[in-house]
């Protein structure tokens, strides 16, 4: 994922010129720095220092440039407070990029991994929050946040191996995706994860409607109120805490407008730990067995 | 040759001159509002003259085109002595003077700490240590455009206890960002008193010169003083900083150097007694 985020940049950096390129020690890892071999003077690497580059950012935005932020996604929420107080409240142009979210930073372990970052990023005004599935959506979606006019917060992973897409034009901002049809559970999943909600949805009897949704804000009202109409239960599936994410957003929703039963899949109130990516969803129940043995459960909820 | 410096030194004489009235009339709408709502009329009147002087005196833009792009900026990090630039922006014609009676009133644009909806206004502050940060970024995407444009950033004493000052320095030290200037309101106070009994500052100006920066100290309360030091930190060519020595509540005697005017609203009594200081003594000037 963060090398098609690093390859796209470097594209998308001939076409807007005034992309700007903002890191903090981690040009490497988050491989932004192919696009410093492309454009010396449109990377800037400020050191280890997340709140004065979100400020920084701000003072680029307001100079007429789109500042682009890359840092690990638990690091960047440091400056939660200096995102809310200039780039949401002024709704400055400013993108952000988290990388290593969710339980991808794996064995690095609790203080790498990032599991509250759509939910610091959601209640935000103004705010947009996106979190692509493959690297084609990567690519697609970083393309439409610098298109876009307003603050982003854009979330992707570390190495997930996963396609999700295997066409493009898969990507629109505010848009969520069918990607299987189905009748008696809608399963809304956000992230890469969708791929494990897939893989759960093909091998069960029971009829699912697979919802992926990259853009967690604003959410595709239409799109989740739709698909709870047809199934009648919900089942929401997220590389985050179950606080404040995709399955709280889907709940808040549903709740007004159309109020089912709806089952909460990602990270109980706790920290992560050390181990490796696939150990850690097994830990927390993200797999598509338990994903299956969820929507059964739901479905009996089901008036 | 000997007369033209003479022309201008006199130029700047009259000017310095014309300056110290119009800080006359800022003071009285800074008093008028204070009258009228809860400010923080210590920390707005001990920058007074830094903002009025770099408006008046230094910076280059134009009411008439707020956005123009090769304009001067200010950014006010202590946002909470927003009441000060309200009142030089409506002395200035940013606003209309009137407008400061809706301070901080519901639907205002005059916003406790500053917004970007006033015209003149050109980053939001309002949590502190935040403001050089944004100037550091105004001064990089300056540099990047080619413009002549200057950058100066207002920030407290008390805020230096903020660690993001502290890589803002670095930062704009590392870039050589010889457009940016960092003014420092040092008047001693912060919310909860001293600022050396509230956290140690001192030495404030070996600190900075530590990171990388050019520091001056100057009288902040002295017009003439100011703009010599302003014009001087056009050469460097680096960042600069420069400590402003000055008092909180300054020309107003009963919250003079103290931190009774931190908050406050004046009461007819206070607010009467302010404005014969003003008339007797221009305030302090």
């Amino acid at each position: 994922m963060r090398r098609a985020f690093g390859e796209s940049l470097v594209r998308l950096g001939e076409l807007y010129e005034e992309l700007i390129v903002l890191t903090g020690d981690v040009g490497n890892p988050t491989y932004v720095y192919k696009f410093k071999d492309r454009y010396p003077n449109r990377l800037f690497n400020l050191g280890i220092s997340e709140q004065d580059i979100v400020g920084v950012a701000a003072g680029l935005a307001l100079t007429g440039r789109v500042p682009l932020v890359t840092l690990f996604s638990s690091f960047l929420m440091r400056a939660w407070e200096q995102i809310r107080n200039t780039i949401s409240r002024a709704n400055l142009n400013v993108k952000l990029v988290g990388t290593h979210a969710g339980l991808t930073a794996a064995d690095d372990g609790a203080s790498h991994q990032a599991l509250e970052d759509l939910a610091l990023m959601r209640v935000l005004p103004n705010m947009t929050v996106v979190a692509p599935g493959d690297p084609q959506e990567v690519k697609e979606a970083v393309e439409a946040i610098i298109e876009m006019k307003g603050p982003v917060y854009l979330r992707i992973g570390r190495d997930e191996d996963v396609r999700i897409f295997d066409r493009d034009g898969v990507f629109r901002i505010g848009k969520a995706t069918t990607l299987m049809d189905g009748s008696d559970v809608a399963l809304f999943s956000t992230g890469s994860i969708t791929a494990e909600a897939l893989e759960a949805a093909r091998c069960t009897d029971t009829s699912v409607r697979v919802v992926h949704v990259s853009t967690i804000k604003p959410l595709d009202k239409e799109a989740v109120i739709s698909a709870a109409k047809s199934c009648g239960a919900v089942v929401c599936v997220e590389e985050h805490s179950v606080i404040g994410g995709l399955g709280s957003a889907v709940a808040e929703l549903l709740s007004l407008e159309y109020p089912v039963p709806v089952a909460r899949i990602g990270i109980g109130d706790t920290f992560g730990e050390s181990g490796t990516h696939r150990e850690l969803l097994e830990k927390f129940g993200l797999t598509a067995e338990k994903i299956r043995s969820v929507i059964k459960g739901v479905i009996r909820r089901r008036r | 040759m000997g007369s033209t410096v003479e022309t201008s030194e006199l130029r700047h004489i009259i000017e310095v001159q014309k300056l110290k009235e119009k800080i006359r009339s800022i003071r009285r709408l800074v008093l008028e509002t204070a009258h009228n709502e809860n400010a923080h009329l210590g920390s707005s009147l001990s920058c007074l003259e830094i903002i009025a002087t770099l408006y008046f005196l230094k910076m280059r833009h134009t009411p008439y085109e707020p956005l123009w792009k090769d304009r001067d900026r200010f950014v006010l990090s202590k946002g909470h002595a927003a009441l000060a630039l309200y009142a030089v922006l409506a002395e200035m014609g940013y606003i209309q003077r009137e407008e400061l009676r809706t301070f901080k009133k519901l639907g205002s644009r005059l916003q406790g700490h500053p917004d970007l909806r006033v015209p003149g206004v050109e980053a939001p502050s309002g949590s502190l240590g935040q403001g050089l940060s944004i100037g550091v970024g105004m001064a990089l995407g300056i540099r990047m455009n080619g413009s002549r444009s200057r950058v100066y950033v207002l920030m407290g004493d008390g805020e230096c206890d903020e660690g993001q000052v502290w890589e803002a320095m670095m930062t704009a030290a590392h870039l050589k960002l010889s457009n940016l200037v960092l003014i420092i309101d040092r008047n001693g106070w912060q919310l909860d008193g001293r600022t050396e009994e509230v956290k140690k500052k001192v030495p404030l100006k070996a600190k900075i010169e530590s990171f990388g920066w050019e520091v001056y100290t100057v009288n902040g309360h002295d017009v003439q003083k100011i703009v010599e030091v302003l014009d001087y930190a056009e050469h460097s060519e680096g960042p600069v900083a420069i400590i402003a020595y000055t008092k909180k509540g300054h020309g107003v005697p009963f919250i003079e150097d103290t931190n009774g005017g931190h908050k406050i609203r004046l009461n007819d009594e206070q607010y009467l007694a302010a404005l014969k200081e003003l008339e007797a003594y221009g305030g302090g000037l």
